[in-house]
C-alpha cells in the first residue's frame, strides 16, 4: 500500500520534471482554488445562518442575560419561558392550526388553476394567445398594492352583476371573510400566481409533441390525455411550485392582512406580536410600562423561530424538491 | 381536397376552444380582479372618495390628488427617489451576486448539497412578514452601531475606505460600493431565486463547448466572457424583471408601507390611488427601458 503510494509520489515528481514544472503549478492552483472557494463559501453561508443561530441563543436568554455585556450567544440562565410567553401572545396551537388549513388549501387550489392554464398556454393554439399571455406578464408585474385600493372597495361592496342589489337590498360585505381569497386564488389572482402560470407553462412546452399525438392517436380526448400523460410528467415543476405556494403564503402578511385580517394567522401575529407583549404587560401588572428594547426584541425572536420551524422541517424533507427539481427542469426564456 | 381542409379547420377550432377553456379561469379572474380594479382604482386617483357606512362616494377632482402627492405631501417625494436609487444599485448588486455564487455552486466539491440548500434558504426564512420584521429589528442595529463605534476603523471597509481616501481616490464613486458590501445580507437573501435561475442556465450549457474551448487553447477565463456569459445571457433579462418586481413587492418598501398606511389609517382611498398609480407607472417605465436595453445584448443560440 504505501510502496504504491511512494510510487505514485515518484511518479508525481517524475511526470512533473517531465512536464517541465507546469503539472506541479497546476497542482498548486487547483489547491489554492478550493481554498479560496471554501473561504469565501463559508463566509456566506455564515452570513445567511447568523441571523437564525442568534435568534435561538437570543430566545433563551432571561431578561437579565440580555442586558449582561459578559454573556455571549451561550445563556447564563437558561430558560424557556420566552417560547411559553410567545406561544401565548401568538395563540400559537389555534394560529398554526388555522394557517396549516389555508396555506395548504390555498396551494393546492393555485396550483390546480395554475396547472390548467399554464397546460393552456403550452399546448394549444388559439386566437389571441399571445395577447392573453401578455395579460400574464402584465400581473406578474403589476405590483398587487396598485389594485389592493379597489380590490378593498370591491369586497367591502361585493356583488355579481347587481343580483344581490336586486334581492337583498344592499350589496355584501366580504371583508374579514375567507371567500375572496379563495376567489382570487381559483382565478389565478393569488400570490405570484403569474409566475407559477409562467414556470409550468415553460416547463409543459418542453414536453414532446409526439407523445401528445400518440394519445390523441390512441384514442384520449383532451382533458384526458392531460390527466394521464402530461401530469405524471410534471410531478417535479408540480411539487416546487406546491411548495412555493404553501411556503410564501405561510409567511406573506400582505393578502393576509387584506382578506385574512379576521382570521388568526401565524404571520399576522407574529407582525403584532409586540403590541400584545405591550398589552399583555399591561393586564398583568396594571400600569402601563414600557417594555424593554431587548425583551421585546427577544419575544420576536422566539416568536419567529417558531413559525419558520415548521418550514424548516419542511425544507429538510422536501429540499430536494425546492432547489432540484427547480433547476433540473430548466426554466429559460 | 375541400373536405380534408373543412376538417383540419374543425380540428383546429375544437383545440382552440379546448385551450380557451383551459386558461378560462386565468380569463375571468383577469377581468374581475384585476382590470376592473384597476380602471377603478385609475379612476378613484381623480377623485375624491367618501365612505359611508353601506357605500362610498366619488367626487371627481382632477389632478388634485397627483398634485398633493408632489407638491404637497412632505414625504413622498424623497422616499420615491430614496426606493428608486436603491432599487437600483441593489437590483445590480443581486444580479452580480447570484451570477458569481451560481458560478461557484456550479463547480464540483464536496458538500455542494449542503452549500446549496443553504444559499436557497432565505427564499423561504425571509419572505413576506419576516422580511419586515428583520428590517425592524432594532435590537441587533444597535449590538452593531454599537460594535462599529467600538471597532471603528477596524472593519475591513473602513479601512479600505480609509486607505482609498488617503490616496487620493475620489471617494463618492465608491460610496455606493461600500454601501453594498456594508448591505451584503440584503443582498444575499434576496437573492435565492435568481441563483437557482443561473444555475439551471449554466447546467443546460453543454460540455462539449468548453472542451472545444480548451482544445483551442481558451482560457478559463476567457471561456467565462466567450462561452458562459453570452449563453446565459438571456436569464439575465428574466433575472433583471425578477428582481425589480419583487424589490417593489418586498414589505420592507418604504414607499408600499406609505401607501398602505394613507389607505388603511387615513382612509384617503384617492390619495393613496393616486401615490401607488405614480409608484406603479414609474416602475413599469423603468422596467421597460431597461429590458430594452438588456434585451438588445442578448444573444440566442438556436
Amino acid at each position: 500500500m504505501t510502496k504504491a503510494k511512494h510510487k505514485k509520489s515518484n511518479d508525481f515528481w517524475e511526470r512533473n520534471r517531465k512536464s517541465g514544472g507546469y503539472l506541479l503549478q497546476k497542482r498548486i492552483m487547483t489547491v489554492v482554488l478550493s481554498i479560496c472557494r471554501f473561504i469565501l463559501l463559508f463566509g456566506m453561508c455564515f452570513l445567511i445562518l447568523q441571523p437564525i443561530l442568534n435568534k435561538i441563543s437570543v430566545s433563551f436568554m432571561t431578561e437579565e442575560d440580555l442586558y449582561n455585556p459578559l454573556v455571549f450567544s451561550i445563556p447564563e440562565h437558561f430558560t424557556t419561558d420566552n417560547y411559553k410567553l410567545a406561544a401565548q401572545l401568538m395563540n400559537y396551537g389555534k394560529a398554526l392550526k388555522n394557517s396549516l388549513i389555508i396555506s395548504l388549501s390555498i396551494a393546492v387550489l393555485q396550483i390546480t388553476v395554475c396547472t390548467l392554464v399554464g397546460y393552456g398556454f403550452a399546448r394549444f393554439e388559439f386566437p389571441l394567445k399571445n395577447f392573453w399571455f401578455a395579460c400574464v406578464m402584465l400581473v406578474i408585474l403589476i405590483p398587487p398594492q396598485t389594485i389592493s385600493t379597489s380590490l378593498h372597495l370591491h369586497f367591502r361592496f361585493f356583488d355579481v352583476l347587481g343580483l344581490s342589489q336586486l334581492i337583498r337590498g344592499e350589496t355584501i360585505n366580504l371583508r374579514n371573510s375567507v371567500l375572496p381569497y379563495y376567489l382570487m386564488s381559483a382565478t389565478c389572482m393569488g400570490l405570484k400566481n403569474g409566475l407559477y402560470i409562467y414556470m409550468i407553462r415553460q416547463f409543459f412546452r418542453n414536453i414532446p409533441k409526439e407523445l401528445e399525438e400518440a394519445a390523441y392517436v390512441d384514442g384520449c380526448g383532451t382533458l384526458k390525455t392531460f390527466i394521464r400523460i402530461m401530469l405524471p410528467d410534471a410531478k417535479p415543476i408540480l411539487t416546487s411550485c406546491f411548495l412555493f405556494a404553501f411556503v410564501w403564503q405561510w409567511t406573506d402578511g400582505f393578502y393576509s392582512k387584506m382578506f385574512l385580517g379576521g382570521t388568526n394567522l401565524v404571520s399576522t401575529s407574529l407582525s403584532r406580536i409586540v403590541d400584545s407583549l405591550g398589552a399583555y404587560m399591561q393586564r398583568i401588572l396594571g400600569v402601563k410600562t414600557t417594555i424593554s428594547v431587548a425583551y421585546s426584541n427577544a419575544i420576536l425572536s422566539t416568536g419567529t423561530l417558531m413559525i419558520i420551524l415548521p418550514l424548516i422541517l419542511l425544507y429538510l424533507f422536501a429540499q430536494k424538491g425546492f432547489v432540484e427539481s427547480l433547476s433540473s427542469s430548466g426554466i429559460k426564456m | 381536397m375541400k373536405k380534408q381542409k373543412n376538417k383540419l379547420a374543425g380540428l383546429q377550432r375544437r383545440k382552440a376552444v379546448s385551450g380557451y377553456l383551459f386558461i378560462m379561469p386565468f380569463i375571468i379572474g383577469f377581468l374581475a380582479f384585476m382590470i376592473k380594479p384597476l380602471c377603478q382604482s385609475l379612476y378613484m386617483s381623480f377623485c375624491d372618495v367618501q365612505v359611508e357606512s353601506g357605500s362610498f362616494t366619488m367626487v371627481p377632482i382632477g389632478i388634485t390628488n397627483y398634485i398633493q402627492a408632489f407638491r404637497v405631501d412632505p414625504e413622498f417625494n424623497r422616499l420615491l427617489v430614496e426606493e428608486l436609487t436603491r432599487m437600483l444599485y441593489n437590483t445590480l448588486a443581486i444580479m452580480v451576486f447570484s451570477f458569481f455564487v451560481a458560478l461557484i455552486l456550479n463547480q464540483k466539491f464536496k458538500g455542494r448539497a449542503l452549500v446549496r440548500a443553504i444559499f436557497f434558504l432565505p427564499v423561504i426564512l425571509s419572505s413576506g412578514v419576516m422580511l419586515g420584521l428583520e428590517s425592524n429589528n432594532s435590537l441587533i442595529s444597535i449590538i452593531q452601531a454599537s460594535m462599529e463605534e467600538n471597532a471603528s476603523g477596524v472593519s475591513i471597509t473602513d479601512a479600505i475606505q480609509t486607505i482609498l481616501r488617503t490616496a487620493g481616490v475620489g471617494t463618492r464613486a465608491f460610496e455606493k460600493v461600500f454601501e453594498i458590501i456594508d448591505n451584503i445580507y440584503d443582498v444575499a437573501i434576496a437573492s435565492g431565486i435568481q441563483i437557482i435561475i443561473f444555475l439551471s442556465g449554466l447546467q443546460t450549457i453543454s460540455s462539449s463547448m468548453y472542451e472545444a474551448a480548451d482544445i483551442e487553447g481558451c482560457t478559463k477565463w476567457e471561456s467565462l466572457w466567450k462561452i458562459t456569459f453570452p449563453m446565459i445571457s438571456s436569464l439575465f433579462l428574466v433575472n433583471w424583471i425578477y428582481t425589480i418586481v419583487d424589490f417593489c413587492m418586498r414589505s420592507d418598501n418604504e414607499v408600499i408601507d406609505k401607501i398602505s398606511t394613507v389607505m388603511i389609517e387615513q382612509i384617503n382611498y384617492g390619495f393613496s390611488s393616486a401615490m401607488s398609480w405614480i409608484y406603479f407607472i414609474i416602475v413599469i417605465v423603468f422596467v421597460a427601458i431597461s429590458s430594452l436595453i438588456i434585451s438588445r445584448r442578448v444573444y440566442y443560440y438556436d
